[in-house]
């Protein structure tokens, strides 16, 4: 019955999961590109919503009004005055650049908040610990529930959104061919603009429940990152469903590695993600010696 | 008819050759010469340049963006360590501690080359954490509590100084040759195709996954040496010392500000990093957010760095790498 709780909450902190990745796995989906600095955009949101709780007593909910569309124009403003300019010269670099930024900001958020950690859960009432228990050995967490209900509407309405809307259409048209779709009336620039600030906004939110479940500190960014990567290849890239499924796995991992050794928890999930990683390898090669097999 | 002429020794070429093997020569006498503190520091110097040198062969020659190079540094310390509890002579375990890694790396290389862009680079630095958070669990190393090199703690100071220091300067020369002699071989001109258009570079006949493999496994032994030397310059081993990202913020600084792709670049870079940690290392956050955004600009606005610009402007081509046609009527020089 541990070992089922252990499984539940894994599932749960899928949830969490499946959001912090998302926005990666939207813009990776659109413009083909990893952003390196999107753990610490996400840390910037959370010390956003920090300093209007503490300061101007606002709640987190409430600041999400002002943190998303602010952390939307710092999407619009990434676009214009980073990626822009990295998408044109190759591979190398928007990694080198986002990395270049992650740094700037890990370290200057450092020097205005120090080293502490800060959380929101004390902002946030009765939900940072309220629970519902299912039977005597499993209770889940509601803000955990929360998270993961947040996280499957995000998804879903990222792909309705996608799917349905002219918007979508044309995202998903400019991540086909950005240099054709202009002969059909679409600019390119500007639709990578507004997947920017989509993604930003979903960061934010994402920044949002990274401080009301846990601590962070100015370099809380990188670990975000590999959670949020680690999900997205898990679950394939791409995907957005999959990165979901993504976060779940990942999730259940390390309560399950963790449920043999505290040490196991970060370990198991690299080692799954590891494992993920050679089982495609694999896979691509097996179908390469097919495809070549059918050639000949 | 007009004979064309294909040079690779420039008069150029030739001068910067026997500067460079003064300034080795000048270099090796250095503990003898130099007070304590600047040994120590020119010692961090070659470990810098060996850093630059490492993985601008990666990104700069092979297309491979590694934010986890700091895995193959901090595993060089750790198994240094390892072999020196062992019995190995101290100087010789870190030598071998870095082919030992060189070996790990292979295994490595075949999942990780398989992946592009972005995928590598993350990935990467998850093997990092990994090897990281493996090594914590040793019960020698104890978690954050570290250990350290106990056998070369024994050494008197002056002695343990020069005798790294001459290390770290062989390292560096071996290190820098190596990639030389690989730039100049036909590896050489297969890694930049493969670096230009790696489908291209397939279709033409050039063998994309071995000729990475090489580099991967030269700049894992390579880093893995730079991190038992700083171990030796260090004696304790800390592991979020060793296995911090910072490293690799300190590696694209070097490669990027010196000059990507170039093989004079990186050199470069770690002499102005080199330069910029002594004047304002202090400053400590500034400093990091300084190296950030310097890092940032270059990629963004001046994507061949400082030498490759120079080397564009005033056609510069101090070592013999390239091939110069030379037009006789006129003595131009085509590259």
């Amino acid at each position: 019955m541990i070992f089922l709780n252990q499984i539940v909450q894994g599932v749960l902190l899928g949830g969490y999961y499946a959001l912090i990745a998302c926005s990666l796995s939207f813009l990776f989906g659109v413009m083909r590109i990893v952003n390196l600095a999107h753990g610490s955009l996400a840390v910037l949101a959370a010390f956003m919503l920090f300093v209007l709780a503490d300061r101007a007593g606002l709640s987190p909910w409430l600041g999400l009004i002002f943190a998303v569309p602010a952390m939307a124009l710092v999407g619009w403003l990434l676009q214009v005055a980073v990626l822009e300019r990295s998408l044109r010269s190759g591979l190398l670099v928007p990694l080198l650049s986002t990395f270049g930024l992650a740094i700037v900001l890990d370290n200057l958020l450092f020097e205005q908040f120090g080293a502490d950690t800060r959380s929101l859960s004390p902002y946030i009432g009765d939900l940072s610990f309220d629970s519902w228990s299912l039977t005597d050995d499993i209770t889940v967490g509601r803000l955990d529930v929360l998270m993961l209900c947040v996280a499957v509407a995000l998804l879903g309405g990222l792909n309705l959104f996608l799917a349905r809307t002219r918007l979508g259409r044309a995202i998903r048209a400019t991540a086909e061919d950005p240099e054709v779709v202009g002969l059909i009336g679409i600019n390119a620039h500007r639709v990578y603009a507004v997947a920017t600030a989509v993604a930003m906004a979903l960061a934010a939110v994402a920044g949002a429940f990274l401080a009301m479940r846990t601590t962070f500190d100015p370099y809380s960014g990188g670990a975000q990152l590999i959670f949020a990567f680690e999900t997205v290849v898990i679950g394939g890239f791409g995907s957005l469903w999959g990165t979901l499924a993504g976060g779940v796995v990942l999730g259940v991992a390390q309560n399950l590695g963790a449920f043999i050794s505290p040490h196991l928890f970060l370990i198991a999930g690299h080692v799954v993600f590891l494992a993920a990683l050679v089982a495609r390898v694999w896979l691509s090669g097996r179908n390469l010696r097919w495809l070549r097999v059918r050639a000949a | 008819m007009t004979q064309i002429t294909v040079q690779r020794w420039t008069p150029a070429a030739i001068a910067f050759a026997l500067a460079i093997a003064v300034v080795l020569a000048v270099l090796a006498a250095g503990p003898l010469i130099f007070p304590a503190g600047f040994t120590e520091r020119l010692t961090a110097l070659f470990v810098y340049v060996i850093l630059g040198a490492m993985w601008n062969a990666l990104a700069g020659y092979s297309g491979l963006v590694s934010v986890g190079q700091q895995a193959f540094f901090g595993l060089g310390a750790f198994v240094a360590i390892l072999l020196s509890n062992a019995g190995v002579p101290v100087y010789a375990a870190l030598l071998l501690a870095a082919l030992a890694v060189g070996v790990l790396s292979l295994p490595i290389g075949e999942v990780m080359l398989r992946l592009r862009g972005g995928e590598f680079a993350i990935g990467m630095w998850v093997l990092a954490e990994l090897a990281h958070l493996l090594v914590n669990l040793d019960p020698l190393v104890n978690g954050e509590t570290g250990t350290s090199l106990i056998a070369l703690d024994a050494v008197p100071a002056a002695a343990r100084r020069a005798d790294t220091y001459w290390c770290a300067l062989a390292a560096m020369t071996a290190l820098l040759g190596i990639v030389f002699l690989l730039l100049r071989g036909r590896i050489g001109a297969s890694l930049q195709a493969v670096r230009d258009d790696e489908q291209a570079a397939a279709s033409v006949g050039v063998r994309v996954l071995a000729t990475k493999r090489v580099v991967f496994v030269l700049a894992a032994a390579g880093c893995a040496l730079a991190g038992a030397l700083w171990l030796a310059t260090a004696i304790t081993f800390q592991p979020r010392a060793y296995f911090s990202v910072q490293w690799t913020a300190y590696m694209i600084f070097i490669t990027l500000v010196g000059g990507i792709g170039t093989f004079e670049g990186p050199v470069l870079g770690a002499v102005i990093f080199f330069a910029v940690e002594t004047l304002f290392g202090a400053l400590g956050v500034w400093y990091l957010v300084g190296l950030g955004a310097a890092a940032l600009l270059f990629a963004l606005f001046a994507p061949r760095g400082l030498w490759g610009a120079a080397q564009r402007r005033y056609d510069l081509r101090l070592l013999p790498l390239g091939f110069h046609v030379v037009l006789p009527t006129t003595g131009r020089i085509i590259r």
